[in-house]
């Protein structure tokens, strides 16, 4: 406890002005935070409404928090932000909707053993296809880049994103398409009357399992150790006999089987989904990871939630409309007055 | 040899002095080609090339962000919508219907400048605290201002005109204007001139001088000290700094004047448009006039227009026109089924090529990065420099060994 305060305080910048910037910013915290303590104890509803925002903001924010990893991840390993990420999500949903009724998997089935097993069955086939396309992403768009100016694989990843929705829009058109409703709709009681939704549960269940086992998996695993060993130092990495390429499309598969699994349980938790959701939620994962502390696996986790809860009480408790400038609004406040994130530490400039 | 076969001479060899030399000609000889082969119904031609006008416009803004100074803005369409709104509130009646209640009347030359100088100070406002950042994080700021931009303008309420936006906004006037066979009237001079949709050419006009106008401005910046200082640090910002050059205020200045220009263009579309509505500044705008600048080639203000002319003809010409002629393609190839719509999915082809707009972005930002980086018409500069690092990259093992 005591070394990650002092690591708290040494990422904190010590000139007078960066002092005053982040006093100002604190300031604005504290009184945000106090304007939404006082709305939410006012507000009609009571406790009842509460649990559900919350419910709500958690389950979106186990959503952002696998989106999330997957930015962190990539940009952890070679400094790249992949913008084509968010779309590879929403691929997740298109594919796992199209391999859903050959599990035989519709709308009406009752929630239990027989339709848990067939789901696993979907998750698997859509996070590798997923996994597959993202690697093949990196193969085509940002291995021959590697040594270029930053500028160009960013500008690439721009070009895939646009690509994969537009194959997304030719597949099924620009509209809003209906999911299969396949989770439970009832009503978990946690006492005193108060309830919470039994699919927020599933959700936020689902992704705690994918995010538990991809911990242990960049822990335990040699290739996580080649994982991080990467990310540190690169030459040195490759020096020791760690073979990059494979490290590095290794991290965009993981990353996109992840973002895939997201897909999938952003289509079963809202029923909807269309070829454009990905921008707008690719930027909301990446504000997630942002606020985590970019390149930081915990953080980005910690940054999916926030901004999933963040996103849940403004629409809960203030209006709708303001809430996605609220979130990039966020975005924009992290990165000038804490750029390295709630749990990032500074890094020097390359 | 005479100084005109000279200068002559002396520039053909020069791809950017063609260029400008091809695309001046073109801009003169265009609305005069267009009705002539259209038998005088080009009108509408001729307005859509004024609109592509305010492509070119931010792509030549966008070229001094990224191409000269190195520093990515994916929120470029929000100072577009600034320099709109500005131009909107400043030149129509909707002042008098806010809390103001006061309407505002500027004249179309004067609010031009008002809405470029709003846009600079937004983006001087955006630039001072994040500049700072590295070159991705920047495009970040930027990505969430652009988003943050357009739904600020629809949820304003009074302020803005909210969902529905502004309409009715004053059209640029003259004192006069020549008149002449192509508005179907004998030469003269009409007094009183006012721009309206009926005629469009002179907004192309319009249009043409406010890109020379620009061109010049630029050119003659990307040729001094600042223009010096940009390539500096977009090349190495550390070695910039450490010659003296003063970074922050050099990418503040890269970043305020290609708002600027973003902010004139705005200006010039709300009046064309004489509406403004916060649909039309989404981050596609923002996507197009970079893949604008890419394709042209970043740091060079022909190739940037170049990339302009080219995407704009693609994009909103090609492309909208692209369905029927596939239409009537498959017809004559007795493919009539492919025109209709079938139960299993199949959209008719129709439509799916009008929905391949996203694909055909995404691949030409990919391909011009993968094939030919510098792009259609590169900098001279750049690609020497493109050069010289190929052979740095060639002689570093040989150091190593020695």
């Amino acid at each position: 406890m005591a070394a990650m305060v002092q690591r708290f305080r040494a990422s904190l910048i010590t000139t007078p002005t960066a002092s005053l910037i982040n006093l100002v910013g604190l300031a604005i915290v504290v009184v945000a935070l106090v304007a939404t303590v006082q709305r939410v104890v006012t507000a009609q509803g009571g406790a009842t409404y509460f649990f559900q925002t919350m419910g709500f903001g958690l389950a979106l924010g186990a959503i952002f928090a696998l989106v999330a990893l997957g930015y962190t991840m990539v940009y952890g390993i070679i400094e790249l932000i992949n913008f084509a990420h968010g779309d590879v999500f929403t691929l997740g949903a298109f594919i796992s909707a199209a391999v859903l009724p050959i599990f035989g998997l519709t709308e009406g089935r009752t929630f239990g053993i027989g339709l848990i097993l067939p789901l696993i069955g979907v998750f698997l086939v859509t996070m590798l296809a997923c996994a597959l396309i993202n690697v093949g992403i990196e193969r085509v768009a940002y291995r021959p880049l590697r040594h270029a100016p930053r500028l160009a694989p960013l500008i690439t990843a721009i070009g895939m994103s646009a690509f994969l929705e537009g194959v997304m829009n030719v597949w099924r058109g620009p509209f809003t398409l209906h999911y299969p409703d396949l989770l439970p709709e009832s009503q978990i009681p946690l006492g005193g009357g108060v309830t919470i939704a039994a699919k927020a549960v599933t959700v936020i269940v689902l992704a705690v399992v994918l995010m538990v086992a991809l911990t242990v998996f960049v822990n335990r695993s040699t290739l996580g150790k080649a994982m991080r060993a990467t990310a540190q130092d690169r030459d040195a990495a490759q020096l020791m006999g760690i073979d990059i390429n494979r490290t590095i499309a290794a991290t965009f598969f993981i990353g996109a089987a992840l973002a895939g699994a997201g897909g999938i349980i952003y289509g079963l938790y809202y029923n909807s989904y269309s070829a454009f959701d990905g921008f707008t939620y690719g930027l909301y994962a990446f504000t997630a990871a942002v606020f985590g502390g970019i390149g930081n696996i915990p953080g980005a986790a910690l940054g999916g939630i926030l901004i999933g809860v963040i996103y849940a009480i403004s629409d809960g408790y203030f209006t709708v409309s303001w809430t996605q400038v609220l979130v990039f609004g966020i975005l924009i406040f992290v990165l000038v007055f804490r750029p390295t994130g709630l749990l990032g530490m500074r890094v020097p400039e390359k | 040899m005479t100084r005109a076969q000279e200068f002559v001479r002396a520039n053909l060899r020069n791809p950017n002095a063609v260029a400008y030399f091809l695309m001046a000609a073109g801009a003169l000889f265009f609305p005069a080609i267009v009705q002539f082969a259209t038998g005088g119904n080009g009108d509408y031609l001729v307005g859509l090339a004024a609109d592509g006008g305010i492509y070119i416009l931010m792509a030549i803004g966008l070229n001094v962000v990224v191409g000269f100074a190195g520093l990515l803005d994916l929120g470029y369409a929000a100072f577009f919508a600034i320099g709109s709104y500005t131009y909107a509130l400043v030149a129509s009646n909707h002042l008098g219907v806010t809390p103001i209640g006061h309407n505002l009347h500027v004249p179309f030359w004067i609010a031009l400048f008002i809405g470029m100088f709003v846009a600079a100070g937004a983006g001087a406002l955006l630039g001072a605290p994040t500049l700072r950042l590295r070159g991705d994080y920047l495009a970040i700021v930027t990505l969430g201002f652009g988003e943050i931009v357009p739904r600020v303008f629809r949820n304003a309420g009074i302020w803005t005109g909210g969902v529905p936006g502004i309409s009715a906004l004053d059209v640029p006037s003259l004192p006069g204007w020549f008149v002449g066979p192509w508005v179907g009237q004998d030469f003269g001079w009409a007094p009183d001139f006012r721009f309206t949709s009926a005629n469009l050419t002179a907004y192309y006009v319009l249009m043409v001088v406010l890109i020379t106008f620009v061109v010049i401005l630029v050119n003659n910046l990307h040729g001094s000290r600042l223009g010096r200082a940009w390539m500096a640090v977009r090349e190495d910002e550390t070695a910039a700094a450490a010659s003296g050059v003063n970074t922050v205020t050099i990418k503040l200045l890269a970043f305020s004047i290609g708002a600027a220009t973003s902010g004139f263009a705005g200006a010039f579309y709300g009046a064309k448009l004489s509406y403004v509505s916060s649909e039309n500044f989404g981050f596609i705008v923002s996507v197009t006039v970079l893949a604008m600048v890419v394709l042209g080639g970043m740091g060079n203000i022909p190739g940037a227009m170049l990339g302009g002319i080219v995407l704009y003809f693609i994009l909103f010409w090609l492309l909208p026109n692209a369905p029927l002629q596939m239409q009537s393609l498959a017809s004559s190839l007795g493919l009539d089924s492919l025109n209709h719509s079938s139960p299993n999915g199949w959209p008719g082809i129709a439509e799916v090529v009008s929905r391949s707009k996203y694909v055909i972005f995404g691949l030409i930002l990919v391909g011009i990065m993968l094939l030919r980086p510098q792009g259609l018409l590169p900098s001279q500069i750049r690609k020497q420099e493109l050069r010289h690092e190929e052979h740095e990259a060639l002689a570093a093992p040989r150091q190593l060994q020695g």
